[in-house]
């Protein structure tokens, strides 16, 4: 970002502080991702019980972001694009501590699973998914550090492409219980675990926007594009 | 610098008509001390009702714009103005301008209170004295009035015969806004009315200034941006004798189009 410095030099520092917090915690929470989802597809009790120990680094990185922006409001009055800055910085936080708690909650299906595994072809489509998010992820982490409203906004309109899966994924889920009730169980945690995936998605579309309005000044206009089905039922929503 | 390349104001808001109504208008003004060419082709309006702030660094021009708005510079020799500024339509530049009803329309609050060494009663009275000549009880009740509409009267009303001087900083600025309102202005300039005061006060005059815009139209010159942000409706930001933006203040406190303005607000220059 070609922006000059401050008249006050501590002020630059508090929000090159925040920005590197940001950016800490964001590669805390792809390792989270990415941990849960290899304890998942390899049936690693203890890897999953790692994920879940680990979430406790990422909400003590939200509360000292928290803290250090909360100060720096305080001290500074921030205008413009530097509150923008700040403000960003605790909405990307909020959504990274989410993303935490998403994967917490599948490396504990992964626990609560022990070794009742079915249907690993499944199991690669959960993958594949993790994938699509831990990509939109990075580079949605990439435009923040890089106060990229292009690069944010191609992870705005990707996250299509992960619901889709997400719907497909349902569908053959459904498919495996109808087959076999004793697959229930360990459909009903894999269609969690993809539905918390699914939500890591949002969160990084989250971000996006969160990029958009930091560079901007104002939200992205019009509706993101959204492929999530699951939720429509057959029968009308009353009113 | 030649007229060519001076900067085109950004104006940032919506005026849509009907919804604000100019009383105070400025077209290409410029102001000279001597052949120092202190404002550059100013165009703004202030709109009735509504409190304009106007920043920018040191030296920027913006006192000097608000002394034009009363003529205060007609008291210096080698000052003068040229281009045309209109309250109510009357172009108040002009010769034929009476500079003393001028200033009775239009009044102003300085940067370091100026209490008269009389009386409380007195240094409100004094002014009204100028322009009416009005029984005991009336002016009785137009002095009450003016510390209650400058939220004076309560601290002052059983002492009305001690000195201004003996007011606190807070209190001598508050009795100066009541001796401005005490002749009925229609425009009141601020020129850096809190720079003087504690926290306490100066939350005490925007509080003021709050109360008072719906009756008066208000100019406030500050250099503490926060004050800005918080009394003014519209703000004006200055540089080097022009006017670079001029907008909504929400709007220039977020996200302001020139990057100077960005640049100032922001703390990075100035």
């Amino acid at each position: 970002m070609a922006m000059s410095e401050h008249t006050a030099k501590a002020f630059d520092t508090d929000l090159q502080d925040l920005a590197r917090l940001v950016a800490e915690m964001g590669g805390l929470a792809e390792k989270a991702i990415s941990d849960s989802v290899t304890a998942l597809a390899d049936r690693d009790a203890k890897l999953a019980q790692q994920v879940v120990t680990a979430d406790a680094a990422i909400d003590i990185l939200q509360r000292e972001i928290e803290e250090k922006a909360i100060l720096t409001i305080a001290r500074r009055q921030p205008m413009a694009v530097d509150l923008r800055e700040i403000v960003g910085a605790l909405r990307v936080s909020n959504d990274l501590e989410r993303i935490g708690d998403l994967a917490k909650n599948i490396g504990k299906r992964v626990v609560a699973l022990g070794g009742d595994f079915r249907a690993p072809t499944v199991l690669r489509g959960v993958e594949s998914m993790a994938e699509l998010v831990l990509s939109a992820l990075k580079n949605v982490l990439d435009a923040y550090a890089r106060r990229d409203v292009t690069q944010a906004m191609e992870v705005w309109k990707g996250d299509e492409e992960i619901d889709a899966v997400n719907n497909s994924l349902f569908r053959e889920l459904l498919t495996y219980m109808m087959e076999d009730p004793r697959n229930i169980t360990f459909c009903t945690h894999l269609l969690f675990c993809s539905k918390n995936i699914e939500r890591m998605g949002d969160h990084a579309t989250n971000i996006a926007e969160t990029v958009y309005y930091m560079v901007e000044g104002f939200p992205p206009a019009g509706e993101r594009p959204k492929g999530d089905t699951t939720a429509l039922t057959a029968v009308p929503f009353p009113g | 610098m030649s007229v060519a390349n001076l900067t085109v104001p950004t104006v940032s808001h919506a005026v849509s008509a009907g919804d604000l109504v100019d009383k105070i208008t400025i077209q290409n003004l410029d102001f000279f001390y001597g052949d120092n060419r202190a404002l550059k082709n100013i165009n703004i309006s202030l709109y009735q009702g509504k409190v304009t702030a106007f920043i920018g660094p040191s030296g920027c021009g913006k006192s000097t714009l608000l002394r034009i708005l009363n003529r205060m510079y007609d008291l210096y020799p080698h000052q003068r103005a040229t281009g045309t500024v209109r309250l109510d339509n009357e172009n108040i530049l002009s010769s034929s301008q009476d500079v003393n009803l001028l200033r009775a329309k239009v009044g102003m609050v300085f940067q370091k209170p100026t209490p008269f060494p009389m009386t409380i009663y007195e240094n409100i009275a004094f002014g009204i004295r100028l322009y009416e000549r009005l029984p005991q009880s009336e002016l009785d009740a137009r002095v009450e009035n003016a510390l209650q509409r400058a939220a004076l009267w309560n601290e002052v009303k059983d002492k009305l015969g001690a000195s201004g001087l003996s007011l606190s900083g807070g209190q001598q600025q508050r009795l100066c806004i009541a001796r401005t309102v005490a002749v009925r202005p229609e425009v009141i300039l601020f020129d850096e009315p809190c720079s003087a005061l504690d926290p306490i006060s100066t939350a005490k005059i925007e509080e003021l200034i709050d109360e008072l815009k719906d009756d008066y139209t208000i100019a406030i010159v500050t250099h503490n941006m926060q004050q800005a942000a918080r009394v003014s409706d519209f703000t004006a930001f200055m540089y080097l004798g022009e006017l670079v933006e001029f907008g909504d203040t929400t709007k220039i406190f977020t996200t302001p189009n020139d990057k100077r303005t960005q640049d100032y607000i922001t703390g990075r220059f100035g």
